[in-house]
């Protein structure tokens, strides 16, 4: 008896936290899908009266959204792909050849993970300015292209690979760069995957920088431009959450996709410290 | 690479290891390490607009800026709006966390993995997406929590447009966005525990509090090091929330320090003024991790 009553009071606690939890996210997605107007409706309505899709058709046609989600996509995944090449070699390097000062390098390297990322910014915008990169895609790249947290992943996992392994490819007389890209790689395959997933969903996310950096609307990506539409469009709520939904699906679905390697991330991070 | 991979039997040898860190530490020191130090630079000076123009115009001022952020009311404001920020919000946060993770990581619970994935689910996304949604969750006429609270008889509350309530708003929806990052940080040690303590410990008659207290409790406190630091850390960057919903109003009750840091910096092109309140956020994340260390 007194058992029931606690899986009850368990599952009711909980029901109670998916509850909180989803409703905002389940009224944007609702709104999103409402006539104009009836979001702000009192009393108000949880669901459509009538399902429509003007306001994602809005987005489409007349606020240019597929050229934000472009950007977004373009910039994520060039980031990704760039930094996850770069990472890579540097944490197997780090875990696997030696070389003079190796430890002292890591550690600094380490040691700069205090440094908040905000001091940069100000000499970075005026630098790109420099070269001409402010108000360009590779302006916003820039400063991901490697990262301290990605190359400390990757090494924390390249340190299981057998020496043996690679010695038997050296033996057999492959080149380091054929090592590291027929053997590491593919052994190193979770976490690069792991890194993979934080790493587009964090650029995807990420609002300062390309707030900073981006001038024009054009290059906009989704998040600028959704924090842009909103000075324009406040009173638009129906169209403001179809913007919402836009912005956040691709990453939720990547999210529950590959989540899996998400949280294995996280749990190997927090317990490795 | 393939360069550095060849060269490798040419008379000049580039150990293979620094060849393989090169590109990663070039990209990272002239993109990171050096701009940092240029803010050190930067924030002794005078940098305006009329330096964005022409270098010509920027003139060495020592700790001008400094001296400056300690007579500016605002930086105060900032500050204090930022410490509010991160002494009430870090704590619910993670206590929501703790919650959360003490709930789906129960015996008794199944399904955990969907609970934990629903509960994650805020994390991923777009923070400036749900800050969009929250402004209308918010709304004092039309949002979701006056309606709902109206149910129960409470009065509707302006909660962005209130001084009082627009910190305290942008509180609950942070925790609302972050609980599941630790309470993933938390499950992972919960399930550490060795099952053979929370026995034994049953077979000596303690209560599910008592097994909480001196069971769970002490065997977390290395977790909770490692969690309150990095929301600490995490939460003294508060931007994108008051940016969206309140741009630092009503009175400047929400200004944050990146947020003055913005302003200053991209919007008035303060940067040498702006570069002094980055470092101050620098030096306030610094002392919070020697403190750590130091525990550690």
């Amino acid at each position: 008896m007194k058992r029931i009553l606690t899986v009850t009071g368990l599952y009711a606690l909980l029901g109670i936290g998916v509850v909180l939890t989803l409703s905002p996210l389940a009224w944007m997605v609702s709104a999103s899908f409402m006539p104009t107007g009836e979001a702000t409706a009192v009393p108000p309505r949880l669901l459509p009266s009538r399902f429509t899709l003007d306001h994602y058709r809005d987005l489409v046609t007349r606020m240019n959204l597929v050229r934000h989600a472009l950007s977004s996509t373009l910039l994520a995944s060039a980031t990704t792909a760039i930094s996850l090449l770069l990472n890579s070699m540097a944490g197997y390097a780090f875990a696997k050849l030696r070389f003079p000062g190796r430890e002292r390098l890591f550690g600094a390297l380490l040691a700069a993970l205090v440094i908040p990322a905000q001091v940069s910014m100000l000499p970075l915008f005026l630098m790109l300015k420099q070269l001409g990169l402010v108000n360009t895609y590779w302006g916003v790249i820039i400063p991901g292209m490697a990262s301290v947290f990605g190359i400390f992943l990757v090494r924390q996992f390249a340190l299981s690979i057998p020496e043996s392994l690679l010695d038997a490819a050296r033996i057999d007389g492959a080149g380091e760069f054929r090592i590291y890209w027929s053997l590491v790689l593919p052994f190193c395959r979770p976490v690069l995957v792991t890194l993979a997933v934080f790493t587009f969903l964090g650029t995807w996310n990420d609002f300062l920088w390309p707030l900073i950096v981006l001038a024009d609307d054009d290059l906009y990506t989704l998040p600028v431009a959704l924090a842009n539409l909103l000075g324009e469009h406040v009173q638009d709520t129906e169209l403001m959450m179809a913007g919402s939904v836009l912005t956040m699906l691709p990453v939720l679905g990547l999210f529950v996709a590959l989540q899996r390697y998400y949280i294995a991330g996280i749990m190997g991070g927090a317990l490795k410290e | 690479m393939t360069a550095a991979a060849e060269r490798s039997s040419a008379p000049f040898r580039v150990s293979p290891g620094i060849a393989f860190v090169a590109p990663a530490l070039c990209a990272i020191v002239t993109f990171f390490f050096l701009p940092v130090a240029g803010a050190v630079l930067l924030s002794f000076t005078d940098f305006d607009i009329y330096a964005v123009a022409s270098w010509r115009n920027l003139r060495f001022i020592a700790f001008g800026n400094y001296s400056r952020l300690l007579r500016d009311p605002l930086f105060w404001i900032a500050l204090e709006n930022t410490l509010y920020f991160v002494a009430v919000g870090a704590p619910l946060s993670m206590g929501v966390s703790l919650g959360a993770a003490l709930l789906v990581n129960a015996r008794l619970v199944r399904f955990k993995g969907v609970f934990r994935t629903l509960f994650f689910l805020p994390v991923v996304t777009t923070l400036v997406a749900v800050a969009v949604v929250w402004r209308y969750v918010y709304h004092p006429r039309f949002g979701l929590l006056n309606q709902g609270l109206g149910l129960l008889g409470v009065g509707p509350i302006d909660w962005l447009g209130d001084p009082r309530w627009a910190m305290p708003s942008i509180i609950l929806m942070a925790a609302w966005k972050n609980f599941g990052f630790n309470m993933i940080v938390f499950i992972a040690a919960l399930q550490s525990v060795p099952e053979s303590l929370y026995e034994a410990a049953r077979l000596d008659g303690a209560s599910f509090p008592q097994q909480f207290r001196h069971v769970t409790l002490p065997l977390l406190a290395p977790t909770f090091l490692f969690v309150s630091v990095i929301t600490l850390i995490g939460y003294f960057q508060l931007f994108a929330e008051p940016y969206v919903m309140t741009q630092g109003g009503p009175a400047n009750r929400t200004l944050s320090i990146v947020l003055l840091m913005y302003e200053q910096g991209f919007r008035w092109w303060n940067m040498g003024y702006a570069a002094a309140v980055a470092f101050v956020l620098f030096v306030i994340i610094l002392c919070l991790t020697l403190v750590q260390t130091r525990l550690r």
